[in-house]
């Protein structure tokens, strides 16, 4: 796998030596239930509150405001469901945007069945939603915003520190899933109520994610049982995963600023690069972005055999095109920003890590250029100067 | 699959087409016009002596129109009508079920290039052949209601990106 570039990391990341290494002792040595009573428990307990105490320094928050989740998608039905069903409520009014990562959309539709009223704000042509139209959209019975802080597919960063004042304001929680924000930019925890990460997108474990819910802030369990949590979430914990995911915010906080702007170097070369094959736009925006995402639209070729294209080539890249899903339909945050239907099937998505180097990017512009060359020739649509027509 | 996804065949426009067979919409990504050159054999039969294609479209879809393409070559009109998205599906040694619609796209763009051959020439459309191109123009029609919305979009940027006869997605 050595000569594979891996450039999918928006996807899932390597799990880090030093991460492996935290969590190796949890799985066979120091493998109690944190819940025990002996010793083993007891060591397990500490652990845990020991990772606990790591992020929430990190993130800023008091270590009881963090509740550790099966991963990111479980984080946000917590948020969102656990919201809308927190004690005294009863219906309600739900704020979000047409970008959101699915477990944030889909959690939003499936309380709209159920009797709740949803509001989903559209963003510019760079994937922004404007803090204005949060405030416009709030209404008597809104109980909570919910907003991606970057985008998963386009990377574009979302001004959530002001719409969370908005919602201060306004007595309204404030959701954001900062799960590709997480570890790589600042995130205004101060102005956010309920924050969703994941472990696996900055090199720690698959498998654990957490949920961050600031004091005060009421929610109901999703998940019912043992009491664990503080009661807001059932379930014995995954302690070699919490141990994994507080190493690899360790690992994030000590490396982030040389890690960020070898991103934000990988980026603008693969703007550059990209950008000199004709018939290609760039999905987001240009500067106010995560540092790690690109995407990219290409004319007359299909996202899914650009992505296979350059797996035969050794390269690991995804589409936001939805080829293998049942309704055909183009990702939703590239209809949402206004791509045209005929470029939005050939969106490509990279991603880099920590472990991502020049000669990857290298790599990439060197291969890029002939596969879309070759996918064009196969195909009946020749690149125009704003959209593809066909080749007559 | 993967090789003929890999290294398809026949793939191009071809010079001087007897017909095309034009399929799908770029809406749904995928979009495929068949060309085949249409010649008499010694016993002055119709055959297809050539065939190619031009794709948008992912992996399976290029694979399938690659496939669709080598069961056509050499074979009389008759032979080839008689070619469906189930015998291309299983000569790449299946597909799964989400892809099925490629080899359907695949089976119907030949369909419509021996259709249009048939009509042009004057001469008689089997009934299995008609049955199916009435099918793939009554897909154009769900498919555009399904996807007005979409079009509309479209058509209010200005970005007309027309792609041949419309078929399902599906």
């Amino acid at each position: 796998m050595s000569d594979r570039v891996y450039l999918d990391n928006s996807a899932t990341t390597p799990v880090a030596p030093a991460v492996l290494d935290a969590m190796r002792p949890y799985f066979d040595s120091l493998y109690g239930n944190p819940s025990s009573l002996h010793a083993f428990g007891r060591e397990a307990r500490r652990a845990v509150e020991a990772s606990r105490a790591t992020i929430a320094e990190f993130l800023g928050v008091l270590p009881e405001e963090i509740v550790f989740t099966s991963g990111a998608t479980e984080a946000d039905n917590l948020a969102i469901l656990g919201s809308a069903y927190a004690p005294r409520r009863s219906g309600g009014h739900v704020v979000s945007t047409k970008i959101e990562h699915h477990a944030v959309l889909h959690s939003v539709n499936w309380l709209t069945s159920h009797g709740f009223d949803a509001t989903l704000l559209d963003v510019d042509g760079s994937g922004r939603v404007e803090p204005d139209q949060v405030r416009a959209a709030l209404r008597k019975d809104t109980f909570l915003v919910s907003i991606i802080a970057g985008s998963n597919e386009i990377g574009t960063l979302e001004p959530i520190a002001e719409i969370g004042a908005i919602c201060r304001e306004r007595g309204v929680a404030f959701h954001t899933d900062a799960v590709q924000a997480f570890g790589k930019i600042d995130l205004p925890t101060p102005s956010v109520d309920l924050l969703s990460a994941s472990a696996h997108k900055l090199h720690g474990p698959k498998g654990v994610g957490l949920l961050v819910v600031r004091k005060k802030t009421r929610i109901s369990p999703t998940l019912h049982g043992g009491g664990h949590e503080n009661g807001r979430r059932s379930g014995t914990e995954n302690v070699p995963g919490i141990v994994g995911f507080a190493a690899a915010t360790r690992l994030a906080a000590q490396e982030r600023d040389e890690v960020v702007a070898r991103m934000r170097r990988f980026r603008a070369r693969m703007i550059e690069g990209v950008g000199s094959i004709p018939g290609t736009r760039l999905n987001g925006h240009p500067m106010d972005s995560l540092p790690h995402i690109a995407n990219f639209s290409f004319q007359g070729i299909e996202g899914e055999s650009l992505v296979m294209r350059l797996d035969e080539q050794g390269i690991a890249a995804s589409t936001g095109s939805a080829c293998s899903s049942p309704d055909l339909e183009p990702s939703h945050v590239l209809v949402a920003i206004g791509v045209p239907l005929s470029m939005a099937h050939g969106s490509l998505r990279i991603s880099t890590g920590r472990q991502t180097t020049d000669a990857d990017i290298d790599r990439l512009l060197d291969v890029l250029p002939r596969v879309v060359k070759d996918l064009r020739d196969l195909s009946p649509f020749k690149v125009g100067e704003v959209t593809c027509t066909p080749k007559e | 699959m993967i090789e003929h996804f890999r290294h398809p065949h026949n793939m191009g426009k071809l010079a001087n087409p007897s017909a095309i067979g034009k399929v799908g919409n770029i809406v749904c990504g995928d979009v495929m016009w068949l060309y085949i050159r249409v010649e008499k054999d010694s016993q002055g039969r119709d055959v297809i002596a050539d065939v190619s294609w031009e794709t948008f479209g992912c992996t399976a879809a290029i694979a399938t129109s690659s496939m669709v393409s080598d069961l056509a070559k050499g074979k009389t009109l008759l032979e080839a009508i008689a070619i469906t998205n189930q015998d291309v599906a299983q000569e790449l040694g299946g597909l799964p079920p989400v892809k099925m619609h490629c080899s359907a796209l695949a089976a119907d763009a030949l369909n419509e290039a021996i259709h249009n051959y048939l009509s042009e020439h004057g001469m008689p459309i089997p009934d299995a052949l008609r049955r199916r191109h009435e099918k793939v123009e009554k897909d154009v029609a769900a498919l555009d209601k399904r996807y007005k919305a979409f079009l509309d979009r479209e058509q209010a940027k200005g970005d007309v990106a027309a792609a041949g006869e419309p078929s399902s997605c599906n």
